[in-house]
């Protein structure tokens, strides 16, 4: 006879750390978004304390990630399992692997100057999940009970959250080099163009970008297989066009896509970049939309 | 060799004209173009229901949109992986995979056993490039060659310099995943046509034979052949579920499901005991046995007006919702003096609702009840047609008890017997069994689907993440050059250049 214990006041207590989180992480993106505007300033001394914002900032990030971790943990206990086996779940802990990643990512310094899109994007990923998403803790219907699922879900939220700081940068490099940034017609125009200055060039951005979507396209890459096996355990075909496998597969062939365009002449430079972003596009579409609304056999979103 | 002809237009004739078709379906752009339609093709099967994955949720689209459904259908949005057009855009992204990858692989081939290009006389002219002064006693190009050499790079000398050139793995790596993938696409192919998959419902006692009149639905791929079923017998000997009783959020969720079978392969076989899980098939040769469902199965016996057993067994009984409210049908042509028709409701845990009608509050059995809605007339089960054996056709019988007769229905608790009005017998609730649908599936091409996925993984890491580089090392009068070039962006380039520099200096010390 199989039992669980499910701690709910654990649970909500994790929900409260969450929400914790987020209040730093609202710091963190306010202070970054400062240091942006800092730095698109033309006087020295400014430019200057701009560096100490970014590190007060990037610091903040820090500690919001610990707290988001500490939440996220308590959860996985609070459920006795791991902490991602419903859509609320998946985006508290996809959050959190972001987050992690960048964080080890800002090694690159280049990549620093993402923080405040990173956090921003976080807080909204956060902010919908405990608006829209949050259930109660439940035990894991023993459809999900699968060594293979563990590891299809962890690596599908690793390579998202790869996708996503490549997204940031496309988004960093489109904006940039946008014609209508370049021409700057109007005083809050030239501003901005200020502010994307202080920006990586270009052609950076844009390897950058190309490299963090490679270590996405590996890891969704082996999603597609994980869950492949774990469908031929769970539903005796290891393919069968089911809806999200359907867009696991949509995803990787646009990526798929990304990468021959990167080596095709004529389509380098922003149509590559914008083909990323819409393979990023196709990414969110199936966390939320396809999750939420479309039918199949994976009908454990909890919702 | 071509050129003149393609000046020609006119007279490019037909060898022409293929070969150019076949050089535009083998670039890079048409493989881009064809890999973005196919990903915008995938996408109709996620919005429409798919007669493979779902075919009640096309029947019901049919019903609920029979002006546009007949369109879709003629356009397969119905069945799109399997439709012309879908088909048309990978066969085409396939050939152009061959096409490209065949040359290339000769290419590359070629490459391997050939030595690394020649120095070029100007080498600061590469992307990365230094110059250093060469302290005394020091021979860089000598120097320049072991370090390289320890690296893993071919290197040749030609006079007063080195070529080397490392990372063949890059484009290695490149060839095995795109061959990969044709691997891929016939194993999946082969593997589907030999592959077969088919349905059984057992209830607690039942025994599934692995032949063809073993399955309740069979769906065998284009090249099965029945012969070939291993010889297998399954009983489902229990059928297990853990609720969950104690957790406020989340009473009545499943925590696991144990089918415990016997199977044996010969009628001398003693047999052997086994559990199947969700997630957990039990795997035999030629087959694997996959836990996909489960209900309950009442036991229930039917008796006539002369006393005679005309009915008796566990039946099926399908869930309608997560508390296990579930119908069953039970059909008696034996009956004397009248067929009788039955449909029956069981409550594992009945609850009577202010109405006066029953339902389930929770779906392990603590409180069982069945209310049955009794008919008689001609079931027409004697015409020699198979019918549906989950759904009763009421419309040519008479209801003789239940909301819509005289007599209210039938409320059996378990133990229970009462009578059948009219003095058509009785009806017993014997006791309870529970069953088990089992998928019973094979695919011998699965697992060369898995390895060649493998492959085709090994080969996309080995492919991006190996630099190739070719380097250069000359001595020159006033002291050494090294340069360096990469076959695509690569971020260490102007490092490795800056390190060597450095180490053939040390090498002299
Ligand atoms: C099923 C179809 C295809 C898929 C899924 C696919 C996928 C990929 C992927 C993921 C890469 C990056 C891997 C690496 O660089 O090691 C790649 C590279 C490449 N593909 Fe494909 N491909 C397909 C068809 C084709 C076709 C039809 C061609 C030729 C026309 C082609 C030519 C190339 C070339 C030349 C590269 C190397 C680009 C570079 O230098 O980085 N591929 N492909």
């Amino acid at each position: 006879m199989n039992s669980v214990v499910l701690n709910e006041s654990l649970s909500q207590a994790s929900l409260l750390v969450i929400f914790a989180s987020m209040l730093v992480f609202t710091a963190a993106f306010l202070v970054s978004g400062w240091h942006l505007s800092k730095a698109a300033s033309k006087k020295v001394k400014e430019v200057k304390a701009s560096s100490a914002l970014e590190r007060v900032g990037l610091s903040l990030a820090v500690i919001a990630t610990l707290v988001l971790a500490a939440g996220v943990i308590m959860r996985g206990i609070a459920a006795a399992r791991v902490p991602w086996s419903n859509l609320y779940e998946y985006s508290i802990t996809g959050a959190l692997i972001l987050m992690m990643i960048f964080l080890i990512s800002i090694r690159v310094p280049e990549v620093r100057i993402l923080a405040t899109f990173v956090v921003g994007f976080v807080l909204l990923v956060l902010g919908t999940a405990v608006s829209l998403f949050y259930v109660e803790v439940q035990s894991l219907m023993p459809a999900l009970q699968s060594f293979w699922l563990v590891i299809h879900v962890l690596v599908a939220l690793t390579a998202t959250a790869f996708f996503s700081i490549a997204a940031a940068l496309s988004t960093a490099y489109l904006l940039k080099t946008a014609n209508w940034v370049e021409k700057a017609k109007t005083k809050g125009v030239a501003n901005f163009k200020r502010v994307m200055g202080i920006f990586p060039k270009k052609e950076t951005l844009e390897q950058l970008a190309y490299r963090f979507n490679i270590v996405g396209f590996i890891l969704w890459s082996f999603t597609l297989i994980a869950g492949a096996i774990w469908a031929e355990r769970a539903w005796h075909r290891y393919w069968g066009w089911d809806t999200k496998e359907v867009w696991t597969f949509i995803i990787w062939t646009i990526y798929a896509g990304y990468l021959h365009a990167n080596a095709t002449r004529g389509w380098t430079g922003k149509r590559a970049v914008w083909l990323g972003l819409v393979g990023f596009a196709a990414v969110v579409f199936n966390f939320t939309i396809v999750n939420m609304f479309f039918k199949g056999l994976h009908v454990y979103s909890g919702l | 060799m071509s050129l003149p002809q393609r000046y020609d237009a006119p007279d490019i004739g037909l060898t022409g004209w293929s070969r150019w078709i076949w050089r535009q379906l083998t670039s890079m752009k048409t493989a881009l173009i064809l890999l973005l339609l196919l990903a915008a093709a995938a996408v109709p099967g996620s919005i429409y229901p798919q007669r493979s994955a779902d075919p009640n949720g096309v029947a019901q689209f049919f019903d609920n949109n029979p002006e546009l459904a007949p369109v879709l259908d003629f356009f397969q949005l119905f069945d799109v992986y399997g439709s012309i057009w879908f088909s048309a855009i990978y066969i085409l992204l396939f050939t152009s995979l061959v096409g490209c990858v065949l040359p290339r692989t000769k290419v590359h081939y070629d490459a391997l056993r050939q030595e690394p290009v020649k120095t070029p006389t100007t080498l600061s002219r590469m992307p990365a490039y230094q110059k250093s002064t060469t302290p005394k006693g020091l021979d860089p190009v000598q120097v320049g060659t072991q370090i390289l050499r320890g690296r893993g790079y071919r290197v040749i000398k030609r006079g007063n310099s080195i070529s080397a050139e490392k990372g063949y793995m890059r484009e290695t790596g490149n060839l095995v995943f795109h061959l990969s993938l044709v691997g891929v696409l016939i194993a999946v192919g082969v593997g589907g046509g030999y592959s077969f998959s088919g349905q059984r419902v057992l209830a607690e006692g039942d025994t599934f034979v692995n032949n063809l009149a073993g399955f309740d639905s069979l769906s065998p791929g284009l090249f099965f052949n029945p012969e070939t079923l291993t010889p297998l017998s399954v009983t489902l000997d229990k059928f297990e579920v853990d609720y969950d009783f104690t957790n406020k959020t989340n009473i009545g969720a499943p925590l696991d499901f144990r089918a415990t079978v016997t199977r044996k392969t010969s009628s001398e076989d003693p047999g052997e005991t086994s559990v199947i899980q969700v997630n957990a098939p039990l795997d035999e040769p030629g087959a694997s046995l996959y836990l996909t469902g489960h209900g309950y199965a009442p036991e229930i016996t039917v008796r006539d007006a002369n006393g005679d057993i005309s009915y008796s067994g566990a039946t099926i009984f399908l869930p309608q919702d997560n508390n296990m409210t579930s119908i069953g049908i039970i059909k008696v042509p034996d009956n004397q003096p009248e067929q009788i028709g039955i449909v029956a409701f069981f409550y594992p845990t009945a609850a009577e609702l202010s109405t006066g009608a029953y339902t389930s509050m929770f779906p392990g059995i603590v409180n069982p009840l069945i209310s049955m809605n009794v008919y008689t007339g001609d079931l027409g089960l004697d015409s020699g047609q198979s019918l549906n054996v989950y759904a009763l056709d009421t419309e040519r019988l008479t209801q003789v008890a239940g909301r819509d007769a005289p007599t209210p229905g039938i409320v059996l608790e378990l133990g229970q017997t009462k009578d059948l009005p009219n003095g058509l017998g009785t009806v017993t609730f014997d006791g309870i069994k529970r069953f088990a649908s089992l998928d019973i599936a094979h695919n011998p091409g699965q697992f060369w689907v898995l390895l060649f996925s493998l492959l085709a993984l090994a080969g996309v890491i080995v492919g991006l993440i190996t630099p190739r580089r070719r380097v250069w090392v000359k001595s020159t009068a006033s002291g050494f050059e090294v340069a360096a070039l990469s076959k695509r962006e690569d971020p260490r380039i102007e490092e490795v250049v800056r390190e060597l520099t450095q180490e053939i200096k040390k090498g002299s010390k």
